[in-house]
């Protein structure tokens, strides 16, 4: 099994988005090898023949009519909004990025 | 009214039906309680004394002019910091929603408003429900009214306290590997994780979507029982809702008869790792069934051994993607790094000071399962795992009614003994995983006093849809076991003293 180094750590928290400290990347490196030895043995006994299950419960689709429902008015929706202008959520600049 | 408060909620129901009391009285004893012991317990994280007031009063003018009502009616409650409350704050113990008020309710809130409970506030927890000890909570951890140098389970520490120590007669939890069971074990209450899709998951802030349960936190079964014929029910707004009609689960917990029920006994969690006392609560929690007539048989899930390691797979793998809500556009924390911000650094500055060490952990070894070249060794092993653990479940239901094994394999660990090992603080979920896993109901009952005079719980296990057996079995052995003792085991609780520090 791959040993997971700090570069390993870095690159996960930049896929996951998420800016983490040298300290924080130190601890997590230390710590994630051991973590995934631990949960590891799972593929001892999941060989080809075992079906995957993702659900507990096996439903089939479940589907509504296409009515028009109550839903959050404009101003509950931009309740939390860190920012927001004429209407809508304000953002940081998203283009114009490396 | 300080005996009021210690009465179960059923009695409390009983007593604002016969007009003995009023629910304003009865949720000013509660806030009383809370304004007494919550400075040293910190089971709750926000007190909504107004709107509490506020249904109080309604219920009983409702009451007075003859309205029928919901037996529940007037009998106040605490919910989990992870069930969103319209107007109320709600942050699942994470700074990343500090300050928020949700626009909407969940469903099961919704219920519990139009039933007239009054919502005492909303509990502590940790953070985004990820842990065994409440020690993960942005806001500091909760302390177990037994002990209170000592963790009163997670993630619902904050709802099984409450209840524990009498701020609450019912609380709220969610239960994605034991949250709902382990704090009841480990605080001498009763906590029931219904079958998945029994109690709509709408509204709550969902760690692993496909585990997640709510349910009932409760001092008797029979309480449990009413609160989850109150929340449980088909919901269309949660497509894994069951259509199934509710149980008559308060019936089952009064029957208090186990003559010719099948109880077996999960031998992959009964031996190496659980406790010697704890391990003699549970004997002798069997024994006390036998006698009363049910069978004991030992049975074997052979499979439950990966259990763990499929969860700690799974569940990380959910809440990865559970979490990138999180990024600090729509609502929560925003955090704006200095020098020309983007949208991406924006996230990450946001993500990096939001989220806490077990949060970043879990989205991280989640973001590593899922990704490429790994993904069929771990997070495509692990469901084939959940397929096993099923079948092992499947098997063992032919031969018996319901399982057992000790809730947790220890009482009550110290604040801080575990809070930098990780696996130490995995392993408290090895008995309660299973269900979670292959979505059967579970519950926990207090049975007796093990290590250092500290609560421990045994729990049940039933197929999918038979809850209804819980509660038999669970109303039957509390019953027992509460004449062995002379009474229920929260009695033997030491005195909280007010202001206490």
């Amino acid at each position: 099994m791959p040993s997971i180094g700090r570069d390993d750590v870095a690159r996960l928290a930049d896929l996951a988005r998420i800016q983490l400290t040298d300290e924080e990347v130190d601890r997590l490196a230390g710590e994630f090898d051991a973590i995934i030895d631990a949960v590891a043995s799972v593929s001892e006994v999941a060989t080809a023949d075992v079906p995957a299950t993702s659900h507990p419960i096996p439903m089939t689709n479940v589907f509504r009519e296409d009515v028009v429902g109550q839903t959050l008015t404009q101003e509950q929706a931009l309740s939390g909004a860190p920012e927001a202008e004429d209407g809508r959520f304000a953002v940081p600049q998203i283009l114009g990025e490396e | 009214m300080n005996d009021t408060i210690r009465r179960s909620a059923a009695a409390q129901a009983a007593a604002l039906a016969a007009g003995e009391i009023t629910s304003e009285d009865l949720t000013c004893a509660h806030l009383d309680r809370i304004r007494a012991v919550d400075t040293d317990l910190n089971a709750f994280l926000h007190v909504s004394e107004e709107e509490a007031l506020t249904t109080a009063r309604d219920v009983d003018a409702r009451r007075s002019a003859g309205e029928e009502l919901h037996p529940l009616a007037g009998v106040p409650i605490a919910v989990k910091d992870v069930a969103v409350t319209e107007g109320i704050p709600t942050t699942a113990g994470s700074k990343m929603l500090e300050g928020w008020l949700p626009p909407y309710d969940a469903t099961l809130v919704a219920t519990l408003r139009s039933a007239g409970l009054p919502i005492l506030g909303k509990t502590n927890m940790d953070e985004f429900a990820m842990g065994s000890s409440t020690e993960s909570s942005a806001f500091g951890p909760t302390r177990n009214p037994w002990d209170r140098e000592r963790i009163p389970g997670g993630s619902g520490g904050g709802s099984s306290a409450a209840v524990a120590s009498y701020e609450a007669p019912l609380a709220i939890g969610s239960d994605t590997g034991g949250s709902i069971r382990q704090p009841g074990a480990v605080t001498g209450t009763v906590g029931v994780k219904p079958t998945y899709g029994s109690v709509s998951r709408y509204g709550l802030i969902a760690l692993a979507s496909s585990l997640d349960q709510a349910g009932p936190v409760a001092r008797t079964v029979e309480d449990a029982a009413l609160l989850h014929e109150l929340i449980a029910g088909h919901d269309p707004l949660d497509s894994t809702s069951l259509p199934d009609p509710v149980g008559a689960y308060a019936e089952a917990a009064h029957r208090k008869d186990v003559r010719g029920m099948r109880i077996g006994v999960i031998s992959e969690l009964e031996g190496e790792g659980f406790d010697p006392e704890v391990r003699a609560r549970f004997t002798e929690s069997l024994a006390q069934l036998e006698q009363a007539g049910a069978e004991i048989v030992p049975i074997s899930c052979p499979n439950f051994r990966y259990a763990l390691g499929a969860y700690y797979l799974i569940m990380p793998s959910e809440a990865s993607s559970n979490l990138a809500k999180f990024d600090g556009m729509r609502f929560g924390l925003r955090v704006v790094p200095e020098d020309s911000p983007t949208a991406e650094s924006v996230m990450k500055a946001t993500r990096g000071a939001g989220f806490g060490q077990e949060a970043k952990r879990r989205i991280l070894l989640g973001t590593y399962a899922l990704s490429a070249g790994y993904y069929d060794a771990y997070y495509g092993s692990a469901q084939k795992v959940r397929t096993l653990v099923q079948g092992d479940f499947s098997a063992a239901f032919d031969q018996v009614d319901v399982l057992a094994s000790p809730t947790s394999p220890t009482v009550a660990f110290r604040l801080g003994e575990k809070i930098d090992d990780p696996l130490a603080m995995y392993l408290n979920d090895i008995a309660t995983i299973p269900a979670n896993l292959a979505g059967v109901p579970g519950i926990s009952v207090p049975s007796g006093l093990a290590e250092d005079g500290l609560p421990a719980g045994i729990q049940f296990l039933a197929p999918t849809r038979a809850d209804e057996r819980l509660y038999r079995i669970g109303g039957a052995l509390e019953a027992l076991l509460e004449d062995a003792w002379g009474g229920p085991l929260l009695a033997k609780a030491p005195e909280l003293v007010s202001g206490a520090n």
